[in-house]
């Protein structure tokens, strides 16, 4: 199949192994930042073809992952009433609430469908829109989760209830962004990474002018890269090849799919919709400009606002150490729950949930050498 | 799942205790649904030939005369397939060729099924009528009949349209053993064709998925292509359908049983460049897609070569092809592994999925 077989090719991807072997000389710590990066590289094997010189840490850029655990209680919350339809990707609906506290029942949304909430799974946020437009006497709140990927398509569904005066939509936002992260990461005083494989999905939408500020202050070079392994080798051997001549620059491997600008389009209707707000990250804390709320124009389509859960917080779990593996300081087989009282059948954080979550990816495709 | 370790031990009186309510995904065909079939319904009928863990169980049975002992398979299966017509097949083609199929696993001859059937108040007749007719062309072209069934109705909201079960039962007519615990190491893994049509045709419809040609359903009933290998008298160790949970569900649960390790080479496995991009598109991996038309069959590698010939000169199995074989246990802290040489040459492991295949954000 045209762009997936060339990019899966055994023969391509063992030209930039080597490229990778013959070039580095020193030893590199990589970061990819996103979780589809991630699960791409535990499910073919990417790092396997890597010299031992350059280290990949797997970043925070699983959405799933990075949503507090008050964002699920709160859709918890919205999602047991009995006027609302609750609508979400499908990965949202295993992620516990109750994380590592001793409760015997996992409380997720697959169980408030269990006991009779009507939760459902769609494909696009507009789908939903549609469920409101259908049921008028009912509420339809989507859980708009995500980086800026999914942001502009989150953000015309709510342009479109708002043209279209359907009243009876809302979202309940959990918007984050990539670059603040990544500085968040390597202004830490534990910060490993030196080099980072941006997110190419991200970049289509925003381009990637944002990135040349970070990697100048920081020196770091930030290679903007796509998902298929070989890609991934590619922007691997990109990031190496800047740090071996000293370079941190910003380039792009996935000139297929990313411009310089990205998409203005759709950088437009984020502007129209979101605004940048703080936002809390699951294991990392508040980092300041890190989210997208709504603008205050579309206020009342503010799911928190309208069901008046907005100042519910809560505390996280100190068992699971999430953040250290969010951040790329641990690897997720060095946490004693790994395997033994964290899977994915029973996760204690959300990174064993999503199948972008670096630890659902070791635990699925990698627990045999994790064990060596 | 190792029932010796502390975390599965069995204790009464409920020894489910993950979820106080049964979810969806209890009957997804992963790590859930073994659970609750292990923790609940093997404890509570424990009995030797359910220990099998096979798609059917095979009976002897004693004749009183000089003919002596023979074998008889019996399964059962229900239907609850929306939409009740698909691209492909319908829920009928399905309760039909799914248990032909499980008792084609066991090896068996398939003979006698039967049918019953939940309605709920206010299906069309005519759609009942359609169902019927369809089962009556399945039933004809798998070569069994129908001889006993029963029909309820439920209240209206409380039924799908039509729910079906079906039993069935055949004859076996060899001397062979076919089921997990006959897996030994060096046998091939034999695939009858390409993988995911079934669950990428009912997901297409489900959720209005448009592709340039509907994608259809691989149902199929299996036991002619079955009965080519034994009547050539290969050495079939084990056979599994692949159904819900897919190839890699399929193979994790017969490493499991067997103990023993299994490798497969994903660039053997065969999968239609539309249902990959369907794939790709919803974020599913192929090995997890269901299919209703599939087998894995696992040979004495002395006879993999006869076989394959023998699979491919079947319509239903043009596509065959060998994808792995088995091996001794290798880390003697799991019951048996499942490994996948991915395409770029790297060594995974393949697991069962938890629940459901859930779509991925992005």
């Amino acid at each position: 199949m045209k762009f997936i077989d060339e990019y899966r090719d055994r023969q391509a991807a063992e030209q930039f192994s080597r490229a990778i072997a013959a070039t580095a000389k020193r030893s590199w710590t990589l970061m990819e930042v996103c979780g589809g990066q991630t699960h791409s590289i535990v499910k073919f094997g990417v790092d396997e073809l890597l010299p031992k010189e350059v280290t990949l840490v797997h970043g925070p850029g699983c959405p799933v992952c990075v949503t507090p655990v008050e964002l699920i209680e709160k859709a918890i919350e919205i999602a047991s009433r009995p006027e609302v339809i609750f609508c979400s990707f499908g990965d949202m609906l295993r992620v516990p609430a109750h994380v590592g506290d001793g409760h015997e029942t996992p409380m997720d949304l697959l169980s408030v469908k269990a006991q009779g909430g009507d939760v459902r799974i769609v494909y696009s946020p507009l789908d939903a829109v549609q469920i409101a437009r259908k049921n008028p006497a009912r509420q339809v709140v989507f859980f708009a989760v995500g980086f800026e990927t999914t942001a502009p398509a989150n953000a015309m569904a709510v342009f479109q209830a708002y043209q279209q005066g359907i009243s009876n939509f809302s979202l309940l936002v959990s918007h984050v962004l990539v670059p603040p992260a990544m500085e968040a990461i390597l202004s830490s005083p534990d910060n490993r990474v030196q080099g980072f494989l941006a997110a190419g999905h991200v970049c289509t939408v925003m381009g990637y002018t944002e990135y040349e500020p970070i990697a100048e202050k920081y020196h770091v070079p930030i290679v903007v890269t796509g998902f298929e392994p070989v890609d991934i080798l590619q922007g691997i051997f990109l990031c190496v090849k800047q740090l071996e001549e000293g370079r941190a620059a910003v380039e792009n491997q996935y000139a297929r799919s990313v411009r310089r600008a990205g998409n203005r389009a759709a950088q437009q209707i984020i502007q129209e919709v979101f605004r940048v707000i703080p936002r809390k990250w699951r294991g990392v804390g508040e980092i300041p400009r890190s989210g997208l709320g709504l603008q205050e124009k579309y206020r009342e389509y503010d799911a928190e606002v309208r069901f008046g859960v907005a100042e519910h917080t809560t505390e996280e779990s100190s068992e699971c150490i999430a953040g250290l593996v969010l951040r790329g300081i641990r690897k997720p087989h060095e946490c004693l729950a790994f395997g033994a009282h964290c899977t994915p059948e029973r996760p204690l954080g959300a990174p064993m949930v999503s199948s972008e979550g670096a630890c659902a990816a070791y635990y699925r495709y990698r627990r045999l050498s994790c064990r060596d | 799942m190792n029932a010796n370790d502390p975390q599965f031990a069995l204790s009464c009186p409920i020894p489910v205790s993950d979820y106080p309510t049964v979810l969806l995904a209890h009957g997804g065909g992963g790590k859930l649904m073994h659970q609750l079939i292990e923790k609940m319904f093997v404890t509570a009928f424990a009995n030797p030939l359910l220990e099998s863990r096979h798609d059917g169980a095979v009976i002897n049975l004693l004749r009183k005369d000089e003919r002596g002992p023979f074998r008889l398979a019996f399964t059962t299966d229900s239907y609850v397939v929306h939409p009740l017509f698909f691209p492909g097949g319908d829920i009928a083609t399905l309760a039909i060729n799914g248990t032909v199929n499980d008792l084609a696993m066991c090896g068996a001859r398939p003979m006698y099924l039967s049918a019953g059937f939940i309605l709920e108040e206010g299906l069309p007749m005519e759609t009942l009528w359609r169902v019927v007719q369809s089962m009556r062309q399945a039933a004809d072209a798998a070569g069994v009949q129908v001889v006993t069934g029963d029909t309820k109705v439920v209240d209206r909201g409380k039924g799908d349209g039509i729910f079906i079960n079906t039993a069935g039962v055949g004859m076996v007519e060899h001397e062979l053993g076919i089921s997990p615990a006959n897996v030994q190491p060096g046998d091939v893994l034999l695939l009858s064709g390409d993988i995911g049509r079934h669950g990428i045709a009912i997901m297409a419809v489900r959720e209005g998925l448009e592709f340039e040609s509907a994608i259809e359903s691989d149902c199929a009933p299996l036991a002619s292509l079955v009965l080519a290998l034994l009547d050539a008298g290969i050495a079939v160790r084990c056979l599994r359908d692949l159904t819900r949970g897919g190839l890699a569900s399929a193979l994790v649960e017969i490493s499991e049983a067997a103990r023993l390790d299994i490798q497969i080479e994903e660039t053997t496995i065969p999968v239609r460049e539309d249902v990959q991009g369907a794939c790709e598109i919803l974020g599913f991996d192929p090995l997890y897609v269901a299919n209703e038309g599939r087998f894995v069959a696992f040979i004495s590698a002395s006879d993999a070569d006869r076989a394959l010939t023998i699979l491919r000169a079947h319509p239903l199995g043009t596509g065959a092809c060998a994808i792995g074989n088995v091996s001794m246990v290798n880390d003697r802290s799991h019951p048996g592994l499942v490994t996948m040489k991915s395409k770029i040459g790297a060594i995974r492991i393949i697991d069962m999925m938890s629940g459901e295949q859930l779509p991925r954000i992005c």
